[in-house]
């Protein structure tokens, strides 16, 4: 009989996972299904270069089934349920499905509301519907206090505000209103952020470009009416524009089934991936708790391991060690305006070590985004 | 007088800055009083908590090196 493998959410980490075992794997052997809500798979990088008003939004979401391989089955439905213990998930309107080997690639998701006044009082870049809106405050922002800063630990790509800051501060230049604006970044660590390489690279570009960094400032509440953070430090700070990386929760089925253990990470094996207690239930991307950065190249680089895994065992075969371990690897740019660029190249072992920024990086990241439709989900990367 | 801890966290099987987020949930979920412990095996800890913890004004009450951790102890002041 062949085996059942159902793949959770149709972003990164899970389409690529469904092509990957799907050509590892006779469709004899097994059948692959993978479900996600929308059925539209979103480049998520994208929203930084929206709202500095670089990149149509219209340009980052596609059909998963476009990037599917033919012999991997889509299901456009919400999984409202798991249980790992029967081996079956509930989705919204198909009902029950039940699976051999699950594959949990959810992501991380928004929550405004943790925050008091977050939802009013600040803007983000992080759905499409943020970076929009934060574009149209940008076009029409005329100087005053922009406040950079982080609401909430975790959140995905660690470096996404720091570029923030430094590409707003390149818009407003341009725009001729950045004489009359002061820029704060607030982070929630002793430097700019989690990295600590990368953060000594980034710190003095923030001095040369008069963007003021205040470290240890988590923040608490957001005023809307004064226009005032205060931070669980105890320090207030007012703004005419905030920018907030909202807090970030797991997928609520992911949360409900109780693979969390009441947190909002599901807690994996680093080197295997297996959900802990579990023997056919993986997760990999933004949904796990491992203390790397959440970011679309991390779920490309786990992706392999997964599937080589699954593939062993449908197949009655021993798995290759090499291929079969995630060794905490993730790769990431960094854009530090005025057309540059640098990069992180990392894994659990060894910090990066970014090269000076340079317009090779800045190019190099551009490229990828734009050639990310054609290798990431299908694996040719 | 030993200090009564309200709340262990054992943040040993994670590194930087996960300690220290512990460290700041841990406390911002407490009322002031309350004291709590993480335990960290993170050498980024030993300079990242204590200054965290003054920087937040609240009391740092031991920081005690046991076998291969340390144990952070902090009292909510504010
Ligand atoms: C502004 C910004 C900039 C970024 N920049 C970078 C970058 O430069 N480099 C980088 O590597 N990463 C970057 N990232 C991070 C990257 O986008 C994420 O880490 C990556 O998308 C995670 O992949 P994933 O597969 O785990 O989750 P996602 O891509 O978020 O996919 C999760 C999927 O699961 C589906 N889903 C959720 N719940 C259910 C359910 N109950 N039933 C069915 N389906 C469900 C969702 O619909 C979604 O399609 C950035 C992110 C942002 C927001």
């Amino acid at each position: 009989m062949a085996a059942e493998i159902v793949v959770l959410g149709g972003g990164v980490g899970g389409v690529l996972t469904a092509n990957l075992i799907a050509r590892k794997i006779p469709r004899t052997a097994a059948r692959v299904r993978l479900v996600d809500t929308t059925g539209l798979h979103v480049y998520q990088p994208g929203f930084l270069y929206v709202a500095t008003g670089a990149v149509n939004g219209g340009s980052l979401a596609r059909d998963v089934r476009s990037l599917l391989r033919d012999d991997v089955d889509l299901v456009v439905d919400e999984a409202v349920g798991i249980d790992a213990a029967a081996g079956k998930i509930e989705l919204a309107r198909e009902g029950v499905v039940g699976y051999d080997y699950l594959v949990l690639a959810t992501g991380s998701h928004l929550d405004l509301d943790q925050v008091p006044g977050l939802r009013d009082g600040a803007q983000h870049f992080y759905s499409l519907a943020g970076a929009e809106r934060l574009r149209e405050a940008l076009r029409t922002f005329t100087g005053g206090r922009l406040v950079v800063g982080v609401a909430g630990m975790p959140y995905k790509c660690p470096p996404a505000p720091v570029e923030f800051a430094f590409l707003a501060e390149d818009l407003l230049r341009r725009r001729g209103v950045r004489a009359a604006t002061t820029i704060d970044f607030l982070s929630p660590l002793n430097r700019a952020f989690t990295i600590e390489s990368a953060s000594r690279l980034v710190e003095p570009i923030f001095v040369e470009r008069g963007i003021a960094m205040h470290t240890f400032v988590n923040i608490e509440s957001v005023d809307p009416v004064a226009r005032r953070l205060t931070s669980l430090e105890g320090e207030e700070f007012g703004y005419d524009l905030a920018v907030l990386v909202p807090p970030h929760k797991g997928a609520d089925v992911v949360v409900s089934s109780g693979l969390t253990g009441g947190g909002q990470w599901v807690p994996v094996d680093r080197g295997s991936l297996l959900v802990e207690g579990q023997a056919n239930v993986w997760a990999l991307g933004d949904a796990t708790n491992l203390p790397i950065s959440k970011a679309g190249s991390t779920a490309h680089f786990e992706a392999p391991v997964i599937a080589e895994q699954i593939a062993a065992l449908v197949g009655h075969r021993p798995a290759r060690p090499v291929h079969s371990r995630y060794e905490g690897k993730v790769m990431c740019f960094l854009e530090t305006g005025r057309g540059k660029a640098t990069m992180m190249r990392f894994d659990y072992d060894h910090p990066p070590n970014p090269p000076r920024p340079s317009r090779f990086w800045h190019l190099a990241k551009l490229a990828f985004n734009r050639a990310y439709w054609f290798t990431v989900p299908q694996g040719r990367f | 007088m030993a200090t009564t801890i309200n709340q262990e966290i054992d943040a040993r099987g994670s590194f930087c800055p996960g300690p220290l987020m512990e460290m700041i949930r841990a406390i911002r979920e407490s009322s002031v009083g309350q004291t709590v412990a993480v335990l960290s095996k993170d050498p980024g800890s030993r300079t990242d908590i204590p200054a965290w913890v003054a920087k937040a004004r609240h009391e740092m009450v031991a920081i005690e090196d046991l076998d291969g951790y340390t144990r952070f102890v902090v009292t909510k002041a504010r």
